[in-house]
């Protein structure tokens, strides 16, 4: 098996706010990602595709399909956005970064034609990013807490 | 409702400290052999980076699987605090008897941050340069 990876940039604001809590517990819970206008990132996205290089091309598979999907599924969905208004799959959801990597793992996962996806790294600042993976025991996200 | 789908947090922190690396077993002709410049007496210094992946259940109400503020809190505490700017050798207990080497040095976090209460600990990778890192999971055999 090999390992393919892409990585994409993309600009967007969000705010983190919880309908559900008082404005005290809003600010104590998310602290300044809950000022009331939002604000932004430079997200960076690598994705991961495993796969067995095709004998004919050498390719896991070809990065020219693999760019459109991301095109298509992230970047105009996202790229210079405000996540909480206009990504109608994050009505709701607190757009976190394990949120919006969980996201584009549900929306590339399907698309994927060869190979298949492996994991989706979602950087907010290079000092924080959430991983999304296949749980290779097959259990259910096990901590508790 | 189960998941089959894993999510990890993963933040990164910087610490600075010095180390030497000599074992007391080895005569002063080994220990040049086996750790170079690295065993020069006074010891050296690396501005390392810290990455810590948790993973666990992303809160609906929270849209986190662990709130940011506990988790650099706990890594200021556990870690940051009791290793930046310090001599690992002669600072830090666990270096007493064990070469503190980046390898060590990850064992050492792990057993540290592997008490986070608020989700489970997934790995920890520590670069000592920004062409030297190491990787600790605990002692499981699965990996991602």
């Amino acid at each position: 098996m090999v390992l393919l990876t892409r990585k994409i940039e993309f600009s967007a604001s969000h705010v983190y706010n919880n309908p559900e809590f008082s404005p005290e517990e809003n600010r104590r819970v998310f602290g300044k990602c809950n000022n009331p206008h939002g604000h932004g990132h430079n997200y960076t996205l690598e994705v991961t595709v495993a796969g067995e290089p095709d004998p004919a091309t050498g390719m896991v598979l070809d990065l020219k399909e693999l760019k459109a999907i991301l095109e298509r599924e992230v970047m105009q969905r996202m790229d210079h956005r405000f996540l909480n208004k206009e990504v109608p799959e994050l009505a709701g959801k607190i757009p976190t970064c394990e949120n919006i990597a969980r996201l584009i793992w549900d929306l590339l996962e399907p698309k994927i034609a060869q190979g298949k996806l492996h994991r989706v790294r979602l950087y907010e600042t290079p000092d924080l990013f959430a991983d999304c993976y296949r749980d290779s025991a097959g259990a259910s996200n096990g901590a508790g807490h | 409702m189960p998941d089959s789908v894993k999510t990890e947090l993963g933040r990164r922190y910087r610490f600075a400290a010095s180390h030497r690396l000599h074992n007391e077993q080895f005569s002063d002709a080994e220990n040049d052999r086996v750790y170079g410049k690295c065993n020069n007496p006074f010891g050296h210094g690396h501005n390392y980076i810290l990455e810590v992946s948790v993973s666990g259940n992303v809160d609906p109400a929270t849209g986190m699987v662990a709130n940011l503020a506990d988790l650099d809190g706990f890594v200021e505490r556990e870690v940051l605090e009791p290793l930046d700017h310090k001599s690992l050798n002669e600072d830090v207990a666990a270096f007493r008897e064990v070469v503190p080497t980046t390898e060590n040095l990850c064992i050492e976090i792990y057993e540290r941050l592997k008490l986070f209460p608020k989700a489970k600990l997934e790995r920890v990778r520590v670069e000592e340069t920004a062409n030297n890192s190491f990787e600790y999971a605990g002692e499981k055999t699965e990996g991602h």
